[in-house]
């Protein structure tokens, strides 16, 4: 039985990775095409080359998108972070009033269905010309990626010991000498892990920037659907595979703050 | 208000939407005294102690300190130290950064920063852990940083929530002497909340004590013990034999009680009880003589012992009386005078200065 699950388990995750198990060697191809030719199957070395990496680095396309998702998702993760750790202090806090309906509007995001959302945005924004602008883009990735800082810097402040903060209030330390010097150290992890997550959130968002970016603020993954569209290249596998990288590597710096955050948390929660 | 009053509730209380926790509570608090907070939980004391740091504000009434009212005062300028019962130690910061916060607040100039830090760790012999994490750290010893860093500011009030509640018993006793000690080297005014009445007994100047948010007497440890005002202090603080019953008669020399089984107890004069009125009468079992010694008290009895039990430093005698069948008298037989058995008839008695009669 045990055996069996482990099989499923095995089956499972290989379908999870096959994807990226055929698109990371494929994005090295030297040919023109997104297929396996017979001499890459035979493993030639002539077969293999990172000319679709270089190509890409070269392309103005390209290097628009990859500014652009930088410029968006640096600006949104930094707004997300700052709004979503004064959200997250708020909620987590026992004296705050209407906490269950504040944490429910701070959430709306991620439930309402993306397309609702961007409609809404969209029927907004155009009254305040903001469509087709860097601060319309960054803005419409806030609100979607806020919610997920809140979330992360939520879960750190669950075990947060608020007697620290009166201690420090009764040791002379005035409400933002205590931020500064007590509870921003003690949540850094945590905001480290929401800023990273929020970076995402916005790198892979393609729905509500198609409604209210223009050519000039489309981003990687934009782009990326343009190419699908256009000219089927291997550049955008070599772009895909450059971003599993880079999600890895979230994934494992998360992993490491999200340890960091608990040593704080058992630290702080130990008497 | 005088100069030897540091602070001071007036008419001060508090509700939690409509229950009220602290019930119109009047108190003083003398400067450089050691005052204890005592109750059962959920009696108030916290609550009482957090309004004089600022950390809950009182629904109405004033609280002063050094003579101002303090309600518009924040609580991080009102120089209050805090002991906080889970010592709430920053545990990204060393043992000597832990010390140093409460300077640092107040921009006091590094020199002078590292010299009080110093004084503190010597005040209570950390001075080898200054380094260390809080989490590195015992629990006792934890709870020594706490207590340095609520002093090292030269605070006007020192707050205590039961700071030992948490140690062991061993622990607790080396603690209580060293704060008691603490407290007499530094002269600062303590405020120290317990739930344990032996603590407060042997710890303070002055015992408060609160029973469901009310303060019910507030008075140096012997008169607590011996001259409790109401029922709840008498049973809550040490042992006691209760009878009930009403006062007969009340006159110049004292007043005499009659208990519901018929035994008249006849004692000191005591104020504020009046003819026919009904009452409890409290006796500490050590107050209570035996033998010989019983020959000379005004309350003489005879009866024959229920139990003995020899506990070392005193035997506990239980004696069947009418309308109390646990009546307990605690003796030190010692000697010649060899302890009574079962059933042995023996004399008691006591003075018309130990009983202690209380309204129900
Ligand atoms: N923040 C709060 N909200 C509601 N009730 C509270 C709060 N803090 C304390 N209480 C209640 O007030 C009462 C007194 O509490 P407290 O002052 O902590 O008592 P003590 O310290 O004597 O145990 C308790 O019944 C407690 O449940
Ligand atoms: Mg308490």
């Amino acid at each position: 039985m045990n055996q069996f699950v482990k099989l499923w388990v095995i089956v499972g995750l290989a379908f999870l990775a096959l994807p990226l198990l055929v698109i990371v060697p494929l994005s090295f191809t030297s040919g023109h095409y997104m297929v396996y030719t017979p001499e890459m199957l035979a493993l030639e070395p002539d077969a293999y080359s990172a000319r679709w990496y270089s190509e890409v680095l070269h392309d103005r396309d390209w290097m628009l998108a990859l500014r652009n998702s930088l410029i968006i998702g640096l600006s949104a993760a930094a707004l997300s972070t700052v709004l979503g750790t004064l959200a997250a202090l708020g909620l987590s806090r026992s004296g705050t009033p209407g906490r269950n309906v504040w944490t429910a509007l701070i959430l709306l995001p991620q439930i309402v269905p993306i397309v609702v959302t961007a409609g809404g945005i969209y029927s907004a924004f155009s009254d305040l010309n903001l469509i087709g602008t860097y601060a319309g883009v960054i803005i419409a990735h806030t609100v979607l990626a806020a919610p997920v800082a809140v979330i992360t810097i939520r879960a750190s402040l669950e075990r947060f010991d608020w007697n620290l903060l009166a201690a420090s209030s009764t040791l002379g330390a005035g409400p933002l000498l205590t931020f500064w010097k007590v509870t921003l150290p003690l949540i850094r992890p945590a905001i480290v892990a929401g800023a990273i997550f929020a970076f995402a959130t916005s790198l892979d968002e393609v729905v509500v920037i198609q409604f209210i970016g223009s050519y000039d603020q489309k981003t990687v993954p934009i782009q990326m659907l343009i190419g699908l569209r256009e000219h089927l290249s291997p550049a955008i596998l070599a772009v895909a595979s450059m971003l599993v990288c880079f999600a890895l590597s979230i994934l494992v710096l998360s992993e490491l703050m999200r340890r960091r955050s608990e040593i704080y948390a058992r630290k702080t929660t130990k008497t | 208000m005088t100069d030897d009053i540091i602070g001071r509730y007036e008419n001060v209380s508090k509700f939690y939407g409509s229950m009220a926790v602290v019930k119109n509570l009047n108190l003083d608090i003398r400067r450089g005294e050691f005052l204890s907070l005592l109750g059962p939980s959920g009696s108030g004391k916290t609550t009482t102690l957090m309004m004089l740091a600022g950390l809950q504000s009182p629904s109405s009434g004033h609280i002063f300190l050094n003579g101002r009212p303090i309600e518009t005062t924040p609580p991080h300028r009102r120089n209050i130290g805090v002991v906080f019962q889970n010592y709430a130690l920053f545990p990204h910061m060393t043992i000597a950064e832990n010390l140093a916060y409460p300077l640092k607040a107040r921009r006091m100039a590094r020199a002078d920063i590292a010299q009080r830090v110093q004084r503190g760790l010597e005040m209570v012999k950390l001075q080898p852990l200054a380094q260390r994490r809080p989490t590195e750290l015992s629990g006792g010893q934890q709870q020594r940083v706490a207590l340095a860093r609520a002093l090292v500011f030269e605070p006007s009030i020192v707050l205590l929530d039961e700071p030992l509640g948490a140690l062991d018993r061993q622990l607790r006793e080396t603690m209580q002497l060293e704060l008691k000690q603490l407290h007499r080297e530094t002269g600062v005014t303590m405020v120290y909340v317990t739930h344990d009445q032996a603590e407060a007994m042997t710890m303070s100047d002055r015992v408060a004590v609160f029973n469901d948010g009310k303060l019910l007497q507030c008075a140096p440890p012997p008169e607590i013990y011996d001259r409790p005002t109401s029922a709840f202090v008498a049973e809550f603080v040490g042992e006691s034999n209760r009878l009930s019953g009403a006062v007969a008669a009340v006159d110049e020399g004292g007043c005499t009680v009659t208990t519901d089984a018929g035994i008249a107890i006849r004692t000191r004069p005591q104020p504020g009880l009046q003819r026919g009125q009904a009452v409890f009468v409290y006796l500490r079992p050590e107050r209570i003589l035996v033998g010989g010694a019983a020959a000379a008290c005004e309350n003489r009895h005879e009866a024959p012992i229920a139990d003995a039990i020899f506990l070392g430093d005193h035997t506990r005698l239980r004696i069947e009386l009418p309308g109390n069948r646990d009546f307990t008298i605690k003796q030190n037989f010692f000697g010649e005078t060899r302890p009574p058995d079962l059933g042995d008839r023996i004399v008691f008695g006591w003075t018309a200065e130990a009983p202690q009669v209380v309204p129900v």
